[in-house]
């Protein structure tokens, strides 16, 4: 697996996208740097940014990928090599490339721009981590629906739609559910409820961060152990790991029972 | 060397392959042929494993491929269509399979054989069909494993590419290996293969050597007795 | 230091020149401060050594000055009041009192100024007690330089630490208060100033003004009270550059306003707070170069306020900056800077050439259905807000600063 880790992880190197992403986020910082002219204010914007940006371009270059090295997979699937290896390889390769280009897209203007003398470090890594964990989520998303659709169009057709339900569709639901139930104890429904969301787990990641004050004026017990503490930032870790580990099951699973 | 009892499979409404029964022995060189459609691809991608057959039971070498992927590293597998990843450049190509399967210095022999030197360093997305399938041949044969399994060989190749492949199935038949031959080209298969397996409708309609099919079809000539076939079948 | 040094200087004068200084120690004639109270004469200077003296109810009816020499311990063993002063002109300097008794229907305190001018509280330490300073019905004292460390945790059971009641001109500076009730606490008294105070960890406020007017607050820093200034059905009272830090909790305040009329807020800073200021019923305040940062509301306006104005202030990443209650506004905002206004500024004045409007629908959300803050800033959200800002329905439609400002104001 790690070989072929290695390879996909090469081949991204070298495709012009990587590049395209890298640039992309690249000036996305310095553009922010520039027009805040403040380290703390551009990293609220880019939280706010990363959390709807990130699972799109996850889950648009997942696709992508997964349909543009058809010729890659085919290739590897004639070499004796274990299946579930050559999807989690590639799936990695992907991820990995894609959480570099993140990771030094926004780090270097930040660096250059004296994150390491600001206090705002701490939300920086913090954005650079629930980023990362996004792109892992997306893109085994993304792999799981190119896995099952063969069609490309198709493929992508779902992965949108994924992202705008994820992103959008789903907390519109959540809110007429919250307000339609407002009479009853909603504190543990609405934390089970950004439990089931990635883009709204890291969400809540965020608000720890930046609302605190906010999030400690509602009265509800469970609320309050959950951002009171560090319970709610475990937690959100925790689920966003098992967020990763579940649609990474499922390719191994897809990719055993699948026909070439 | 390769039995296979009861293989059925489809996809979606199409049954592509019907209670196929095979048994390919040790050594030779055995074609299977069939008109479009008839199953070969899927013959060949369910011996490899890469078609997960609905039911039946496939031998390789003595073992069931459900129980032990481990037999793959004993076929050398030419696929049909020459797709690589168009960035990498043939010299990186070679290398990287290398490292994923095992060492090898057959490579060099085989590339000076396809006159291949001068595209080493160029990428794979720039080279024309038939250099891609040289370079799949190359990859194919640089292993020296006992089952040989070519799907469409002779695509896109010039002459005397042509005669260097047939050399080296030869050479590879001489050395005691079995190869599976799949193609379109009735001349080349009349002339390299021991036997013919002859799939019709996910079934095996004829197995045997070409004089065989010729006295069962009484034509004289190899392309004819495949053509009565078809017209028979589809009369 | 300095003014405690030359302080120090002028009592040793005026106690050597006009009266020999009485002097209480453990193994002197005079054994006990109430002892050397009843001995001594009107001006007399008494000067308490180092030790612990077991005392309680001493009354001070004479105007003395009582100086501690490195902190003596004055304990009240938990018995009642420890110190009550009746009389005019008199100092307390250098205590270290402890114990106070706790009663539910007396407010005992460490040290009470009844019906008297001209006192001076200095550089006390308080511990362990119920009320600590306690000024009734008194004026032109002075509470400077003292350290009350309470241990409340329930707030029908525990004091204030420094309290006015009926008292005006009244400086208090140089104090530090915490874990008590009430930091400060003043009820019916004007014209008071209250300066350079720390208050912290309080258990209600760090700051309280009841029926209180005319009276001045600045240069205090309030951190992690249950609230850090509450100022009630008071007049014309002046904020400036007072430091509002981390009350957080349900029903925590950086500043809560109930039933004020014609107040200056000026110059503060309210950082990290759940709410930074709490609005209800209030009229003609102005709120000028104040700095709202990282708080859960900048502002909550309640009930009715009308003709305030907010100019010039920094409004930086606060979840919320303004939130209203009702679709009536009468209140001015105009000047200000705000760290989420996403406009442009072509002609280059520093002024957005598109109004900002500070309150979001998504505010109303949170004030009807509690749980829906978890979806902040979800894109969602974004949405929403942003069509309501292209057609306010939900908000009021006047609401909007027509100058927002594209650079933090420094002054």
């Amino acid at each position: 697996m790690l070989k072929i880790l290695k390879y996909s992880f090469f081949d991204l190197m070298r495709s012009r996208w990587s590049y395209v992403y890298f640039a992309f986020y690249l000036l996305l910082g310095i553009v922010l740097l520039f027009l805040n002219n403040d380290l703390s204010k551009a990293v609220i914007t880019l939280m706010n940014v990363i959390i709807v940006l990130v699972p799109l371009i996850g889950t648009i270059f997942g696709v992508m990928y997964y349909y543009n090295s058809k010729e890659f997979t085919e290739l590897l699937l004639a070499q004796p090599l274990k299946r579930s290896s050559i999807f989690l390889g590639q799936y990695l390769g992907v991820a990995l490339s894609l959480s570099i280009s993140l990771i030094l897209g926004l780090g270097i203007p930040f660096v250059f721009y004296g994150l390491f003398e600001s206090s705002a470090i701490w939300d920086f890594s913090l954005l650079l981590i629930t980023g990362t964990f996004l792109t892992l989520i997306f893109t085994a998303l993304a792999f799981n629906i190119a896995l099952s659709n063969e069609n490309k169009i198709k493929g992508f057709g779902y992965a949108i739609l994924l992202w705008l339900f994820l992103a959008i569709i789903y907390d519109g639901l959540f809110l007429m559910t919250l307000i339609m139930f407002e009479e009853y104890p909603l504190d543990k429904l609405s934390l089970v409820g950004t439990m089931l969301n990635p883009i709204d787990l890291s969400r809540t990641l965020i608000l720890l961060k930046l609302d605190i004050s906010a999030l400690l004026g509602y009265t509800g017990a469970v609320f309050k152990q959950f951002f009171g503490t560090n319970f709610g930032l475990v937690i959100s870790f925790v689920m966003l790991t098992i967020w990763v580990i579940l649609p990474v099951l499922r390719i191994v699973f897809k990719s055993k029972k699948k026909d070439f | 060397m390769v039995s296979i009892e009861g293989l059925y499979k489809k996809f979606g409404k199409n049954h592509v392959l019907s209670g196929l029964d095979l048994n390919i022995n040790n050594g030779g060189i055995f074609a299977v042929l069939g008109p479009n459609g008839s199953g070969k691809t899927t013959l060949i991608k369910s011996i490899l494993g890469m078609v997960i057959p609905d039911k039946g039971v496939i031998h390789v070498l003595g073992e069931n491929i459900k129980k032990n992927p481990e037999y793959r590293h004993k076929i050398d597998y030419l696929p049909q269509i020459a797709n690589f990843p168009s960035n990498l450049k043939v010299k990186e190509l070679i290398k990287m399979i290398k490292d994923l399967r095992q060492y090898t210095n057959e490579e060099d022999r085989l590339i000076e054989l396809f006159k291949l030197t001068p595209f080493l360093d160029k990428k794979l997305g720039n080279l024309s069909g038939g250099t891609k399938q040289k370079v799949n041949i190359v990859l194919t044969f640089m292993f020296n494993s006992p089952l040989i399994i070519l799907d469409e060989p002779t695509t896109g190749l010039d002459p005397i590419s042509l005669i260097r492949l047939k050399d080296l199935i030869q050479t590879e038949k001489a050395k005691g290996k079995t190869i599976l031959i799949t193609s379109h080209i009735m001349s080349f298969v009349e002339e390299v293969s021991d036997e013919i397996v002859f799939l019709l409708e996910g079934k095996i309609y004829f197995k045997g050597s070409i004089s065989e099919l010729k006295t069962k079809t009484n034509q004289p000539d190899f392309e004819h007795a495949i053509a009565s076939i078809l017209t028979d079948n589809h009369a | 230091m300095k003014t405690r040094f030359t302080l120090f200087l002028v009592i040793l004068m005026t106690s050597t020149t006009y009266a020999s200084p009485l002097e209480v120690c453990k193994r002197c004639p005079v054994s006990t401060l109430e002892e050397a109270i009843s001995q001594s004469k009107d001006f007399d200077t008494i000067v308490v050594k180092k030790g612990t003296y077991k005392e309680h109810a001493i009354l001070v009816n004479k105007p003395l000055t009582i100086i501690g020499e490195n902190y003596p311990v004055i304990d009240g063993e938990l018995k009642g009041e420890i110190i009550t002063i009746t009389a005019d002109n008199v100092t307390v300097d250098g205590l270290f009192i402890i114990n106070v008794g706790t009663s539910y229907t007396e407010d005992f305190a460490a040290i009470r100024v009844k019906k008297s001018k001209h006192f001076l509280i200095q550089n006390l330490v308080l511990e362990k007690l119920f009320f600590g300073i306690y000024i009734e019905k008194s004026s032109y004292g002075k509470i400077f330089h003292n350290k009350v460390i309470g241990d409340a945790v329930e707030e029908y059971n525990s004091g204030n630490g420094i309290q006015l009641w009926y008292s005006n001109h009244i400086e208090i500076e140089h104090n530090y208060v915490e874990h008590v009730r009430d930091g400060i606490y003043l009820e019916f008294s004007d014209d008071c100033i209250i300066k350079n105070n720390v208050s912290a960890l309080n258990i209600r406020y760090g700051l309280h003004f009841m029926f209180s007017n005319d009276d001045t607050y600045q240069d205090n820093t309030f951190e992690n009270n249950g609230a850090g200034v509450a100022v009630m059905f008071s007049k014309k009272i002046k904020m400036y550059n007072n430091i509002f830090k981390e009350n957080w909790g349900t029903a925590s305040y950086g500043m809560l306003l109930k039933e004020i009329n014609d107040a200056e807020i000026i110059g503060n800073t309210f950082e990290d707070n759940t709410i930074a200021i709490n609005i209800e019923g209030s009229n003609r305040i102005i709120y000028k170069h104040n700095n709202f940062m990282n708080n859960g509301w900048a502002i909550k306006v309640k009930g009715a306020c009308y003709t305030n104005t907010f100019v010039e202030n920094n409004f930086l990443y606060n979840s919320f900056d303004i939130a209203y209650n009702s679709k009536i506004n009468d209140n001015k905002f105009d000047r200000n800077y705000w760290s989420s206004y996403t406009g442009y500024d072509l002609d280059k004045d520093g002024v957005g050439d598109v109004p900002y409007r500070p309150v979001k629908l998504f505010s109303y959300i949170v004030n009807r259905t509690p749980e829906t803050i978890i979806l902040l800033r979800s894109m969602f959200i974004d949405i929403i807000d942003f069509s309501e800002k292209v057609s306010p329905v939900f908000t009021p439609d006047n609401l909007l600063d027509a100058n927002p400002l594209t650079k933090q104001i420094k002054w």
